[in-house]
């Protein structure tokens, strides 16, 4: 019985692990849909890129594991902030009110972006530098969890009361909460909501490196294929959680990352077969959108 | 006008049937002369997909459906043959009655529960589907996909006239055959009633239920058609490469719409040029990457120039931003170009 319950903690806290890296990456891509019709696929190759940026400043610099994975890290979002914004500015801004050829061109992206991390960094695995204290574990109701588990959850909520913070509080938010109800009547009263749409973007993109190093941390490695593997997880969190909607996305994130740890152990178990986990997640995407075609929550931002 | 329209079947037809005959070497665009098994087996792959490609125009470009799981019903065809033939010993028509039946009814079960939504959450959903596809292959459930590794095909149940390099040829008839036979279905679809209203459920769906249709009905059979053609696709693709699990991925998929954005979508030669065209730029790339004057060059240069999907993913950005008809609005292109020309030279 208390294997079961400490089996039980263990799958709950990884599945919130997982969850709290979809939720950044998920709340980039639904600001952005919500704000601005564009979904965005390139944002794997933030996620992949913000990674490798980090890991490479890790690589070359001195310290102590801690100091390096920061310094790393922040050198990862700001390179994901430059890139979300880069990406905004060159592609799609012409683009603007040809809603197709923005899907097609962040596409095209994503294929070249994602080529490119092969052919800088190559197709094999980086080992990304782990502080000690993050693999050792921390017993609660006689789970041993791994204590990364708890720096993932953590700045997932922070980052998660930030953007309602900026949402709620400020005149950025305010313009963004208004774009995503009526751009056009925005543009009307006078506001140049194109200034927010960088902004936007050069946030997802920040937020999306950000869980790429995390990602780093959770498997102790960076691959190239990290970030499409995350994004598909973030589209479908996006899906159920609502388009625009932040805290949609964090019930639907905390949601997937627990259906699919459930499932890969409870039901692969009883089925032996290691895919359940992967499935289940697709099964919950196609019910939740049969039951309810417009998501979890309507589209406002809050 | 007459004569343009006969270009096609009476010039470009019988030459691509005797391409087998032909021994002429295409320095730089084919790997061997047009005879060889190396070059024929190329063609017959840009065959292929210009004909999934065109299969999967007829959601994109017609339909204007824009699924992100049309990879799973290629896989369909490389998967269900290779699985009966090898795993169960099944005999080749059992195996291909048996792709015929499930490459109608998945299509129509995961159709019609992706069709209840539009937009981007029909995108969402295909996606989720195909990714599912992706997993079932990956993790081999019971060692029937081989997971990695894929499926070693067996293939004594195959006619001999498959099999071996020296019956190449017959192959690329056999994809020959294929795209002829899609484009075929796909103009006859398209010219009739459900394609009238496939095109105008592209241009306005709203009005055409206040017509008085309901689209459901008209996009499922878009869906489950395309599905069916792109099915047959991947069992040539099984013939001519055999099982690999890179055909259940999203980004196959991607190249999918890739090849008719590249060809123009919407237009029926535009997805077979723009899957043909892709197809030898891919192999073209690759073989280019190799070369020593890339190799040499320094690493700025030398890491994108190795990279094709790079490039080819480059490229479609620039025909998105500056040719948004693809290929299949190069004539109409060069024609005004000319014709500017022209009156400017009049008008001096």
């Amino acid at each position: 019985m208390e294997a079961t319950i400490s089996t039980f903690v263990l799958l709950t806290i990884t599945g919130l692990g997982l969850g709290a890296m979809y939720f950044l990456v998920a709340s980039g891509l639904s600001l952005i849909y919500g704000l601005m019709g564009v979904l965005n696929f390139a944002h794997g190759a933030f996620i992949t890129f913000g990674a490798y940026v980090a890991w490479w400043i890790t690589d070359q610099i001195g310290g102590s594991f801690e100091v390096r994975l920061l310094v790393g890290g922040a050198c990862g979002l700001a390179f994901g902030a430059a890139l979300g914004a880069l990406v905004e500015l060159v592609f799609i801004r012409p683009l603007y009110r040809r809603p197709v050829e923005q899907v097609l061109v962040t596409v095209g992206l994503a294929l070249a972006l994602g080529a490119l991390v092969y052919g800088i960094w190559g197709a094999d695995a980086k080992f990304f530098p782990i502080p000690d204290w993050t693999l050792d574990t921390t017993t609660i109701l006689g789970a041993n969890i791994p204590n990364d588990r708890f720096v993932e959850i953590g700045v997932a909520a922070v980052v998660l009361v930030g953007l309602i913070a900026l949402l709620r509080f400020t005149r950025i938010g305010l313009v963004i909460r208004a774009g995503v109800e009526n751009r056009a009547m925005v543009t009307a009263l006078g506001i140049d909501v194109r200034k927010t749409f960088t902004l936007v973007f050069a946030i997802g993109g920040s937020l999306a490196a950000l869980a790429g190093v995390l990602s780093g941390v959770y498997y102790g490695n960076v691959d190239p294929v990290r970030g499409t593997s995350l994004l598909i997880y973030a589209f479908i969190v996006v899906v159920i959680g609502g388009f625009g909607s932040i805290g949609g996305s964090a019930v639907a994130a905390v949601a997937v990352g627990l259906v699919q740890q459930y499932a890969n152990f409870y039901v692969a178990d009883w089925l032996d077969w290691s895919g359940a986990g992967d499935v289940s997640v697709m099964l919950l995407l196609a019910s939740v959108l049969l039951l309810r075609p417009e998501g979890l929550a309507p589209k406002v931002a809050h | 006008m007459q004569a343009r329209r006969l270009v096609v079947p009476v010039v470009l037809l019988p030459l691509l049937v005797v391409v087998p005959w032909l021994s002429v070497d295409l320095p730089f665009v084919l790997p061997g002369a047009l005879d060889s098994p190396g070059s024929l087996q190329l063609l017959a792959l840009c065959l292929v997909f210009a004909g999934v490609a065109l299969s999967y125009d007829l959601l994109f470009g017609f339909t204007g459906l824009l699924s992100f799981g049309h990879a799973l019903y290629f896989a369909l065809g490389v998967y269900v043959p290779a699985i009966a033939l090898t795993e169960w010993e099944w005999s080749l028509p059992a195996a291909l009655a048996l792709l015929a039946g499930v490459a109608i009814v998945v299509p129509l079960v995961l159709g019609s529960v992706s069709l209840r939504v539009t937009g981007i959450a029909f995108a969402m959903v295909t996606l989720a589907f195909a990714q599912a596809g992706n997993v079932i292959v990956q993790t081999n459930p019971g060692g029937l996909t081989g997971g990695d590794e894929g499926i070693g095909l067996n293939v004594d149940p195959l006619p001999d006239f498959l099999v071996g390099v020296v019956n190449t040829k017959n192959l690329y008839w056999l994809a020959l055959g294929y795209a002829v036979a899609v484009f075929l279905i796909a103009r006859a679809a398209i010219g009739s009633s459900a394609g009238h209203v496939w095109r105008a459920i592209r241009e306005n769906e709203r009005r055409v239920e206040v017509i008085g249709l309901r689209p459901y009905p008209y996009k499922l059979l878009a869906f489950v058609l395309a599905s069916f053609l792109a099915a047959w696709g991947g069992f040539l693709w099984l013939l001519l490469i055999g099982v690999t699990p890179e055909v259940t991925t999203a980004t196959f998929t991607l190249t999918l719409l890739v090849m008719v954005v590249l060809g123009g979508a919407g237009a029926r030669f535009g997805a077979l040029a723009g899957g043909f065209v892709y197809t030898l730029l891919d192999y073209r790339l690759r073989n280019l990457a190799g070369e020593e004057r890339i190799q040499e060059l320094p690493d700025v240069l030398r890491v994108p120039l190795s990279e094709p999907l790079f490039l080819l993913g480059a490229l479609f950005v620039a025909i998105v931003f500056f040719a948004p008809g693809g290929i299949s609005s190069f004539p109409a292109r060069l024609r005004s170009l000319v014709h500017r020309r022209a009156a400017k030279e009049s008008a001096s």
